[in-house]
């Protein structure tokens, strides 16, 4: 197989040199593991966790009218940010099925950042570019930026260490502009794993210095690389869905049990009135975590789901917990059968094992 | 990586260890720092009837479950049901306790036709 068409990001070597298993995902060559999944899951738990996610697209979207227009391309409020803070939104299609769920920042009066999906950022590019008002301008700076989440319940400590103690972390979904070693780098208290933690920006020039500073600072408070296995099963634990697998254009937020990141008060917006139907009338399936009730196989993406006897959906991602040590899954079910409580049966190669609906999240910090 | 030199192997990364007639079946060192962190073991009934090359176990990681194949013909003759409980077992001793089951092999000479340790060696180089 040729890996010529694969992107890698400015922290290609370093994952190499740390000898990372790399793999395909999407375009790109990520790592999926430094040491051990399960290590790297409970290095995040308990401790600290770093990600490469320099394959994160990034569009920065500017003008006097961005704020106006952003408003209509998502359905989240752009208004109620205020400079240096963020929000969780979605941008839909006509049908209000969902292309791309993403973290919209205002980092100047007239400045937006969006943070897109590596597998999507080609697609919403062209999307937003294709509806872009007249006096918004828009940029991809994906390629000259990369990216770190930092997650766990060190993070505070850590960035303390490297940046001294008169420091403060911005507050939950709050970013700030500063200096590292000299290094201009953004810090956004955010992240995918339900832990306390930050995602990082910063120059693709500075993305092994800036690493490898993490990493050595780091060592005290028993940081770990981590791969895209850990930062599956950790967001998975928190029910945080996956764009591809959990979330598609054929589905929309509504049916995602996600509708707290879309404001229906607003007048306008691309799949608006598909929302405003899927809230008064209730839609046909929903979104829900399911845990396995036995020791068995873990459940994984396209598994059936059944109910007495009937297929009624399949999974849409699956895989062990690391926290719980149990398998652990969501899947679109029937809305009148989807409630935490009910008793469904996961089909693993050809036999059907217990399961039963959960609400979310399927993991809490003791 | 370990490869012992006393054992046959499969393209497949089974290793074979010849009992008399029998034939001990577990996954190398490579295969497993390949798997990595095994969750679950999907064990063969005992008296299956295995064909070479044929699907017969299942090994399961978080990240995905891998097909474990019979290296050559035989019955099912014993299974490792410490793996029930802990199947980390294989990555911690693949070729000792973690082993997954034990053929009645149709025709023992049929190891013959198996990778030595200096081939295996070379096709995991």
């Amino acid at each position: 197989m040729s890996d010529a068409a694969q992107k890698k990001t400015p922290l290609y070597e370093e994952h190499v040199r740390l000898g990372a298993k790399m793999i395909p995902f999407g375009d790109w060559i990520m790592p999926v593991q430094y040491s051990s999944i399960m290590e790297e899951h409970q290095a995040v738990r308990n401790n600290v966790g770093m990600f490469d996610i320099s394959h994160m697209g990034q569009v920065v979207a500017t003008g006097a009218a961005a704020a106006e227009w952003l408003n209509e391309m998502l359905t989240n409020n752009v208004e109620k940010l205020e400079v240096g803070t963020g929000q969780y939104t979605f941008l839909l299609n006509e049908s209000g099925g969902i292309i791309d769920d993403l973290i919209v920042y205002r980092t100047a009066p007239e400045e937006f950042l969006l943070v897109v999906n590596a597998s999507r950022a080609g697609e919403d590019f062209a999307w937003l570019e294709r509806h872009r008002a007249e006096n918004v301008s828009l940029s991809n700076r994906s390629a000259g930026f990369g990216g770190v989440a930092i997650q766990g319940p060190r993070v505070v400590e850590l960035f303390h260490a490297l940046l001294g103690d008169e420091i403060e972390l911005p507050a939950r979904n709050h970013i700030v502009d500063c200096k590292l070693n000299g290094m201009d780098i953004s810090i956004a208290r955010t992240g995918y794993t339900g832990e306390d933690g930050v995602e990082v920006f910063f120059f693709a020039k500075d993305a092994a210095k800036f690493w490898n500073t993490v990493l050595k600072t780091g060592e005290q408070f028993g940081i770990k690389p981590c791969g895209l296995g850990s930062r599956d099963t950790l967001r998975l634990e928190m029910c945080y869905p996956l764009n591809g697998s959990d979330l598609s254009p054929e589905h929309n937020p509504i049916e995602a049990g996600l509708g707290f990141f879309v404001d229906l008060k607003k007048p306008k917006f691309i799949g608006r009135e598909v929302l405003v139907q899927a809230k008064e009338n209730g839609t046909a399936h929903r979104l829900v975590p399911f845990r396995m009730k036995s020791k068995g196989p873990p459940p994984r993406p396209h598994y059936g789901v059944w109910l007495a006897s009937e297929q009624i959906g399949e999974a849409t991602s699956g895989t062990l917990s690391p926290s719980l040590n149990q398998g652990i899954g969501m899947a679109y079910l029937p809305t009148p059968q989807a409630r935490a409580g009910t008793e469904i049966e996961i089909e693993i190669r050809g036999q059907k094992f217990p399961a039963v609906i959960e609400k979310k999240p399927l993991y809490k910090k003791p | 990586m370990n490869v012992p030199d006393d054992l046959f192997y499969t393209e497949s990364h089974e290793w074979v260890r010849r009992e008399g007639d029998n034939a001990r079946v577990g996954i190398t060192d490579h295969a497993q720092a390949e798997l990595t962190d095994v969750v679950y073991v999907e064990l063969p009934k005992v008296g299956a009837q295995a064909e070479a090359r044929g699907q017969i176990a299942v090994v399961e990681s978080v990240k995905a479950a891998s097909d474990i194949y019979a290296p050559v013909k035989g019955t099912v003759l014993e299974v490792n049901k410490a793996l029930e409980g802990n199947p980390a077992l294989i990555n911690t001793d693949p070729f000792g306790e973690g082993w997954i089951f034990v053929l009645k092999m149709a025709s023992p000479d049929d190891v013959k036709q198996l990778k030595g340790a200096a081939a295996y060696r070379a096709a995991i180089a």
